[in-house]
Formats: structure tokens, sequence, C-alpha cells
């Protein structure tokens, strides 16, 4: 018998963690070689999948960073609005405003933005939005440039989370009070991992109002924001 | 030219000092600063520090530290003579651990900077650093492994799982150590203990940690909670510390309340990794393989059990794809090796940087031919909490077998006594599952 099976395989039933392998030799079987191998693949294509922007109705921006490879390698670029996506922002007087970006997983802003924005819209009735605004290539601090420029009191940022091998599809919501350049990353609040398998959509559209709430109620959102529900990693 | 700008006109390509805009402009530029960088006395890294002696707690520490006695033998170098010297047939072991006091960061750094690939190997295998706790690391002819059981939740039953496949295939004798999902006291202490109960009911020759904030990690010492080895991440400059949460002061702190145990002379582990300064807005224009090699003059202050570079973990705006990858990690421990550290490396990547399994398998072969003290254990080198890729328990395997390498003396002992590897789940582990 060439392959050597692990007699502990109930172990498996108390993580998702690739344990009880078994082993050919010293390396790993071949169908979790494979496996392996096909979660590695899915995430990198979700670092790489297009995002179609057109998926969603409102104003279509675009950062300083050109294309997939300048936004991997400049984060700077992706917080920063184009010269000319900047121009089709004016100031007005918006409670919040919407952000759909595609991040490191233009997959998970797919599946998961569509039902947290008629969600959040469900929850939120009442507020004034200014338009959706749809960005590509876009880091968290895109948030803070295109809140600025339409004086927005809140800047609402969803965006495709760095995929893991189980989740390439997790997208995560940034909440920025009187969003502005040069906002720290302690200065906002974080819904992470927010996919079905995670967070479900639906329960993550009631999380972020009610932190939409307690912002408006504060004036703030940060550290220092009690309801802070997880710290997250910033994409 | 000032030697900070030298350094990273001369330092290997690396987006993240591409980003910081401190990279050589074009390839000639780069290969014509290591030459200038190869006619610089090692004399000079004393007179001019790289970042202001006033303004920075570790430049101050690497000045006030130096060992001007064990500088002597290689004071008249320069950094392209040290390179030769290190190489030397000559130069043993033991004259590496004699200069290794006289060595800064920055020399090791500048050095590395006109070192090939072999030359990393080579200089690297000559060192061993041995340290102590439960079992002794970094012997001659051995490789150990940390066993990293992590769990999105913390679960511990989930945690225990891994914990037991991991010691089934032979893993965990530097450190079982748990990377927390949650840095709240209570999540910390119920680790600490679950770890501490397993390890003593096995009776297993190695040691615990919870990878938490070093406060976190005083306070539940201060509480009485079974704490082995005491962990923090660290940086290079006095302002990427900061970020951290610490400074020297709060880490001698740490350590003498570590060493109130009496758990021996190594009792810190320390994680490290290029481009943590520049991520903080902390690199003062140095270049990051340079601010790394300053991390270690902050770690082998405390004489810590195990160090090693997360060298994939930051992401591809500092380490682009896997050649990145590769010379940073045999750079990172050429370095650490040379100051006189216990090296170890997580080797690994993140699914937005161009790397995959078989750059990950060529740097694990690199470093094992290098005599590096430890590679990290994870189930399938998917950690399931933290998002990356690691080194799976089948690649330390694989590295003992081709290399012939074996694990820490004292933990090989215990495996031949429970019967690992054998057919069956040895009922001791199986109670061991109940204590989580």
């Amino acid at each position: 018998m060439t392959l050597i099976r692990d007699p502990w395989t109930q172990l498996r039933d108390l993580t998702t963690a690739r344990i009880a392998l078994g082993r050919a030799g010293h390396s790993i079987p071949t169908a979790e070689l494979l496996a392996f191998q096909l979660a590695h693949a899915k995430a990198r294509d979700a670092v790489r999948h297009p995002f179609d922007a057109r998926a969603f109705d409102g104003v279509f921006l675009k950062t300083a960073a050109r294309d997939r490879a300048t936004y991997l390698r400049r984060p700077d670029l992706g917080r920063r609005l184009d010269p000319a996506s900047a121009q089709l922002l004016s100031r007005g007087d918006y409670d919040a405003v919407l952000i759909v970006a595609d991040g490191l997983s233009a997959t998970a802003v797919h599946r998961q933005a569509p039902t947290l924005l008629t969600e959040l819209r469900r929850e939120l009735e009442g507020w004034t939005f200014a338009p959706l605004c749809i960005v590509e290539q876009a880091r968290v601090a895109i948030g803070d440039d295109i809140g600025e420029r339409l004086n927005a009191r809140l800047a609402v940022v969803l965006i495709g989370e760095r995929p893991g091998l189980s989740a390439p599809d997790s997208l995560g919501a940034y909440l920025t009070w009187s969003p502005r350049i040069g906002r720290t990353d302690a200065e906002r609040n974080c819904v992470s991992n927010i996919r079905p398998e995670g967070l479900d959509p639906v329960l993550a559209a009631k999380r972020i109002a009610q932190l939409m709430r307690v912002a408006r109620d504060r004036q703030l959102t940060g550290v220092v924001n009690p309801s802070n529900v997880l710290p997250g990693t910033t994409a | 030219m000032d030697l900070k700008t030298l350094l990273a006109k001369a330092t290997p390509a690396r987006s993240g000092d591409e980003l910081a805009g401190i990279a050589a402009a074009s390839a000639e530029e780069r290969v014509r600063a290591q030459m200038q960088l190869a006619d610089v006395p090692l004399k000079r890294f004393l007179a001019e520090p790289v970042i202001d002696y006033d303004s920075d707690e570790v430049t101050r520490l690497i000045c006030d530290s130096h060992d001007a006695q064990a500088f002597a033998p290689i004071a008249s170098l320069t950094v392209g003579e040290f390179r030769e010297w290190l190489l030397d047939d000559e130069t043993t072991g033991e004259s590496l651990a004699a200069v290794s006091p006289g060595v800064t960061p920055e020399m090791a750094a500048a050095v590395s900077k006109v070192m090939r690939v072999q030359d990393l190997i080579t200089v690297a295998a000559k060192i061993r650093v041995v340290t102590r706790f439960r079992d002794t690391i970094g012997l001659p002819g051995r490789l150990s492994t940390r066993l990293q059981p992590n769990h999105p939740t913390d679960d511990p039953r989930g945690i225990a799982a891994s914990i037991v496949d991991g010691l089934l295939y032979a893993s965990g004798d530097a450190v079982i150590g748990v990377n927390p999902a949650a840095d709240d006291l209570a999540t910390i202490e119920t680790l600490l203990h679950m770890l501490d109960r397993i390890r003593a009911a096995l009776d297993i020759p190695t040691q615990t940690c919870v990878l938490a904030h070093v406060t976190t990690q005083m306070d539940a010492i201060r509480r009485g909670a079974p704490v082995d080895l005491v962990f923090q991440s660290i940086a290079g400059t006095e302002a990427a510390n900061r970020a951290f949460g610490i400074n020297l002061a709060l880490l001698d702190e740490a350590h003498a309340a570590a060493r109130e145990l009496s758990r021996g002379e190594n009792i810190m582990y320390f994680e490290t990794g290029q481009g943590s300064a520049l991520s903080a807005n902390a690199h003062h224009g140095v270049d990051q393989q340079t601010c790394e090699a300053r991390a270690y003059a902050v770690a082998r202050r405390y004489r810590p059990l195990l160090v090693n570079t997360v060298v994939g973990f930051i992401g591809p705006e500092y380490l682009f794809d896997g050649k990145q990858i590769a010379r940073a990690g045999l750079e990172d421990h050429f370095c650490g090796k040379l100051l006189g550290l216990p090296m170890g490396c997580d080797i690994c990547y993140t699914n937005h940087a161009e790397a995959d399994q078989d750059d990950m398998d060529a740097l694990l072969t690199m470093l094992g031919v290098a005599g590096c003290n430890y590679i990290m254990g994870v189930p399938g080198a998917d950690d399931i909490m933290l998002n990356y890729q690691s080194t799976s328990f089948h690649d330390a395997l694989y590295l003992r077998s081709l290399l012939r390498l074996r694990p820490a003396p004292e933990f090989e002992a215990w495996l031949e006594r429970v019967g690992v590897p054998g057919k069956h789940l040895p009922p001791a582990f199986e109670k061991a599952l109940q204590l989580a």
C-alpha cells in the first residue's frame, strides 16, 4: 500500500484545518495535493477576477492605480481617485455615502454586495445617501477621498477582502465618520468575513446599520467606539 | 552619498523599497551602488548610524552595546573584504560566534547585499546557535518545528485536534504556539491552560506559547497562568515598535517577569519580517532589509529561545513574488545567525503575492541546507485563521528525510517512547483531546 492513511480521521470533525491527511512516503497524498492547488487557484483567480462595475448602478470611479499589477504594488495609489473621477464628485449634504470597492476580491463584491446594499437601504430608511459610488482598484482609504469630496458625514466602504484558501469571496465593511484624507485605521469600524459561510450578508447588514446609527449618535467611529465589532485587517 | 542612501540603492530589488521611493532607479545603478558599498570600511558603520542616535532607541541600543574587542579581528575590513572573510574556509563557526557581538545589524545587512544566495547559505551553515528550554534547539544535524494549530474562533477542541495531528507527524519540538484570533485576557488564559494541560499530560519535552500582545501575556503571568515563552513581534526602529505597542523598557519588563518564573536563560520568542517599518511609516528612509536586521539587535538583547522572520506574510507591496520572498528569507536567516540569534523562518506567502507552493519548496530546501533552526508546522500548510500558506507537517518530514536531519534530541526520544509514528492513535493522545 503506497498511501498511508491516518487512523485518526475522526479528528477532522473538530476543525476545518487540513489534518489527518495521510501521506505517501513523507509527502501529501495526490487528492489532498490537488485539493490544495484548487483552493489556491480559486483564491488567485479571485484576486485577478475583473470587476464588473456595471453590475451596480451609481457613479463609476477609478483610482490612481491604473491596473491590477500597479494596484498590488502601490497601495498608496489605490487610496486616491484619479483626476477624471475626482471631477465627477461634488459637495452635497449627505448622512452617508455607500461605496462598493473591488479591493482584493471582486468575486466577493459580486457575490455579497447586492444583498448587503438592499438590506442596508431597507434598514436605514430616512437617511440621506449620496449616489452609490462604485470604484475600481481601490483600497479601504478610498472612502476618505470620496467622502471628503462629497462632504458626506459617514463613509461606508464595502470591499473585497484578501482571499484565503477557504474563503475567496469574503467581503469587509469599513465605516469612517467625517471621512477625509489622512484618517487612520484606528478611526474606523470594521465588520469582516461577510459571506454566507461566515457572517451572513443579511445579518451583516443589520450589524453595519447598527454601527452606522451609533456612529451618527456619537459623531465618531474607531477604537474608542465601544460597539466596535471586529478589529479586522485592512484590505 | 550617505550610508542609508547607499544601502537602499545597493539592496536587491524589493517592491517595498520601490514603494518607499528609495530603491535604485535602474539595474545598473543598483550594481554600481553595490560596488561602492563593497569599498565601504566596516568602521564607517560605527561612525555613521543610519537613523539618528538621539531620536531612536534601537540606534542607541546598537551603538551602546557594540563590543569593540569582538570587532577587532574585522575592524580593518571593507564590506567586500568582510564577505570574503566570512566565506574563507579558515573562518569557522567559532570565529563567527566570537566576532558576532562586534557586528552591527547594518554591517550584516550591508554584506548580505553583496552576497549571492549560495554565499548566504554557505556562511549561515557554519553558524550554530543553540538554545534550551525543555529541549535543546539548534544542534548540528537537527531541524525543529513550531507546531501552529490555529483556529478561526480559538476553539480549544479544534486547536487540540491540530496539535494531536502535528505531534503524530513529529512536529512541535521548537514550540507549540497558537496565534489567537482574539487578544483578550480570558481567551489567552484559556488557551495557556489548555496547552499546558496537554503538554503535561503527554509529558512532551517542548514549550508552549500563545502569541498575544506582550502586555496581555504579562497580565496572564500576574494571574498565575502557565506561561512558558513570552512572545512579541518586533521591528527595527523605535517608531515601528511604537506601532506594535512596545518599546525596550516594556520588553525589559516582560523579560524580567518571565525570568521570575525561573525557566532558564532562553525564555523569549520573537517574530520579525521585512516591510514592517515601512508599513508603519517608520522606516526613516532606510531600506526594509536593513530595518529588518536592526530588529535582530532588539532580539539579541534578550537571548531568546526562538526568533523567526515571517517572510512572505506582509504581501506583494513589500515582497512581490517568490523570488523576492526566497532571497529575503535567506538574507534574514543569514543576518540573524551572524548576529547570534537562533533563527527560524516562517516560509510563507499570501494569495495576492506572485508565489506558490513550488516557491516555498525551493526556499524550504535552501533553508534546510543553510541550517535553519526551525520552520513552521501548519496542518496541510493552510492556516485557517491567519489566511495565508506556511509549511506543513509533511514539509518538515521532507526536509528531515532528504537532509538527514532529526528533531531535538529530547523530543526525538519522546517520540520513540510514545510510539510515533505508529499505526494507531495512542490512547494517551486520545485522552489529551479530552483535556481541551
